[in-house]
């Protein structure tokens, strides 16, 4: 009883401290001072473009968004430590990730309100549109990963869901494929403490979701998802490793998402306490990284206000975008349904044309 | 009496059938502390415990092979699937388990599980929340689907579908949740599980529709009545598994002219079993070909246009021209 115990403990791994200070040198990546301020940078527009997300949805300016606030490091951090040509399956909440990684902003606007040209992934960016169902991009990043590795392909694939997706039997199918053909893969958890309402706890007996690793017979990592740098250097190493022909890792990140789940209705204060949510706002990842970089002379308030500034801005510019651009139509719609439409649906190209001039 | 929305009425189902039965038991994501991210479930795991309504693990299959296991102890479980675009996750464990239950051990043990599942367009869901699925459903033999249209309606077929001894998937309308209100009565009333309701009366033309489009069809078969002077009989089916073909060919008979409005794609769904059972029953009594008035043969769409796509009352109204005129 006791070695299973023991075989299941997965190191828990943080560069930096709540108060910003280095715990842990060794883990410390070797980033250039460009690199360490290009991070905050990254933070920081992602919480500008967050809050007003929040605030564009209450306008109904904007259609499904699920708040990133909270999770910045740990979202930043893995994506950052990628190559162009890696591949992304995200979650819902994985917006960040995927517009560092070259998903036009205005095209995500598009794809929150609901029009199809949102989802149109432009040529050379290697991502998927955000996932709905939990669990499916985990067994899908298998077999991207898979693809990479028979075609000889120094690319890997990374993929994300919540705490809640390690329930789902697609998780354990994802890993254990990868884990089967030793694919480039990597698994991210974000930890976030909550499935909608239900706490991990309701999840699962078990003590850490990094552990569900050791089943599969691969590396498991439990991080701390607020600490930019653990994120960074964990999610690193475990690209390399893929990268080098040593398959797959899962990543654990423990963080917390400061908003609501999603903008439709979701009410935390159903089932959060107010003291939870403080304890987490002290291990704001931003506010953490923000002092690692000023006691290092990197960062100055000057620097985030312009930086905040810039972000404004650039949202403001792709708003614009997104509302010039044209409205979708039925037909069009049935046009992206087959490479070559069928007879039957053809004739409901017609009528449905026709109803649109009606 | 009180008035109720429907996702009131469903609540109040549940609590009713609750008290009334000790071996009934309500979870799924979200449906304890939350109250379901519809409410529907608000209230109950404060009144009944957690032991009877619970949070589950994030998992649709998990959910509904926990329910079986359950259900062939002798509990009536009453299970959440929170929307029902995520029921292909609990594919198998409904048609390919729940549905054979009674067949694969000759009756030795039944699964009187009900699925409960918000469903339908119309709210600007992200994808795979607001698909009409209930045509797979339709073609799994074993299976009750039942799908109300208004709040008094929701809770007397949902009482039935609780004390049936077979599975039955219950479809609640998402746009119907707090759209209308009515009458409903506090205590326990049952609504037949497998009776249409006649909810327009005419000779000229039979509207069948179920769900949101109950709504839609009365709307144009007002609309018709003004225009022309012809009166169009809705049939609200409230069940399209089975089928009440007995209430629709009493109406063909006497209107010779049928037509079909379904929010689902149009292929192969309840519609098209419909039509095939008009045939077979009242293909004699028919002036003209039965119609249907359904959206094209394409994935539910993203949002923006999905009011183009759903069928409107001017789309319907369209569709009874059409099968007046041939
Ligand atoms: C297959 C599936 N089931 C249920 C849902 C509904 N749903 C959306 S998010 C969510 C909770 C997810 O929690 P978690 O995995 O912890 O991720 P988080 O939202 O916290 O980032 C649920 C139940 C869904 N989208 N897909």
């Amino acid at each position: 009883m006791s070695t299973v115990l023991e075989a299941a403990k997965v190191p828990y791994i943080q560069v930096l401290d709540e108060t910003g200070k280095v715990v842990n040198p060794d883990r410390m990546p070797k980033l250039s001072d460009d690199e360490l301020r290009e991070l905050m940078k990254r933070m920081v527009f992602i919480r500008i473009l967050d809050q007003r997300a929040i605030k564009l949805s209450r306008q109904g300016r904007l259609g499904f968004y699920a708040p990133a606030g909270g999770q910045e490091a740990a979202m930043i951090g893995s994506e950052y430590a990628l190559q162009r040509d890696d591949f992304i399956l995200p979650g819902y909440r994985d917006v960040p990730q995927l517009l560092y990684h070259g998903w036009p902003l205005y095209q995500w606007i598009l794809f929150s309100r609901g029009h199809q040209h949102g989802t149109e992934i432009p040529e050379g960016v290697n991502v998927l549109i955000p996932q709905i169902i939990i669990g499916a991009q985990y067994v899908q990043t298998a077999g991207v990963a898979l693809a990479f590795k028979l075609r000889d392909e120094k690319r890997i694939a990374i993929t994300y869901t919540g705490d809640g997706g390690t329930s789902q039997g697609d998780f354990y199918e994802g890993i254990n494929f990868a884990g089967a053909f030793q694919v480039p893969a990597v698994f991210v958890v974000q930890n976030n403490q909550f499935a909608i309402s239900v706490p991990v706890e309701l999840q699962t007996a078990a003590e850490t979701l990094a552990q569900k690793a050791v089943a599969a017979g691969i590396p498991g990592f439990q991080v701390d998802g607020n600490d930019i740098l653990a994120m960074y250097s964990v999610t690193k190493e475990a690209a390399d490793r893929a990268r080098a022909g040593d398959g797959p890792t899962l990543i654990e990140a423990l963080t917390f998402r400061f908003g609501p789940h999603t903008m439709s209705g979701d009410d935390p204060t159903r089932y959060r306490t107010k003291e939870l949510e403080n304890e987490w706002e002290r291990r704001d990842p931003l506010v953490r990284f923000r002092k690692f970089l000023e006691d290092k002379g990197l960062w100055t308030p000057e620097e985030e206000e312009r930086v905040m500034e810039e972000a404004r801005e650039e949202i403001n510019a792709a708003l614009k975008k997104a509302d010039a651009y044209p409205k979708m139509t039925v037909p069009s719609l049935i046009d992206s349904m087959f490479e070559v439409l069928p007879e039957s649906l053809k004739a409901q190209r017609q009528e449905f044309a026709g109803q649109e001039e009606a | 009496m009180a008035q109720m929305t429907m996702v009131q009425a469903v609540n109040n189902a549940l609590d009713v059938e609750l008290g009334r039965d000790k071996s009934v038991l309500v979870f799924g994501e979200d449906v304890g502390q939350n109250g379901g991210v519809f409410r529907a479930t608000d209230g109950l795991q404060a009144k009944y415990g957690k032991d009877r309504v619970f949070d589950t693990p994030l998992a649709e299959s998990g959910i509904i092979g926990l329910a079986n296991g359950l259900a062939m102890q002798g509990f009536r479980p009453v299970a959440e699937i929170q929307f029902f675009g995520f029921v292909f996750e609990a594919m198998d464990e409904i048609a390919g388990q729940a549905a054979r239950m009674r067949f694969r051990t000759n009756g030795r043990y039944t699964c009187p599980l009900v699925v409960r599942s918000p469903f339908g367009g119309g709210n600007k869901t992200p994808e795979m929340h607001a698909d009409s699925l209930e045509g797979l459903f339709v073609q799994t033999p074993g299976l009750r689907v039942v799908i109300p249209s208004n709040p008094y309606d929701a809770k007397g077929l949902l009482i039935s579908a609780i004390r049936d001894n077979d599975p039955v998937i219950f479809l609640e309308h998402m746009k119907l949740y707090r759209s209308l209100r009515a009458e409903v009565p506090e205590e326990a009333y049952t609504v037949p599980l497998d009776k249409a309701n006649v909810v327009r009366e005419g000779r000229d033309l039979t509207v069948i529709a179920y769900g949101a489009m109950v709504h839609t069809a009365l709307k144009a078969a007002e609309e018709l009545a003004k225009q022309r002077g012809v009166q169009a009989e809705v049939i609200d089916l409230r069940s399209v598994n089975p089928i009440d073909i007995e209430t629709i060919v009493t109406s063909v008979k006497k209107t010779h002219r049928a037509v079909v409005v379904q929010e689902a794609q149009r292929s192969a769904g309840a519609a098209a079993e419909i039509i095939a059972q008009i045939n077979e029953h009242a293909i004699y009594h028919l002036e003209g070909p039965v119609l249907r008035v359904t959206p094209p043969d394409t994935v539910y769409p993203f949002a923006q246009i999905e009011d183009e796509w759903i069928p409107d009352s001017a789309q319907v109204l369209r569709g009874f021209d059409k099968v007046l005129s041939l």
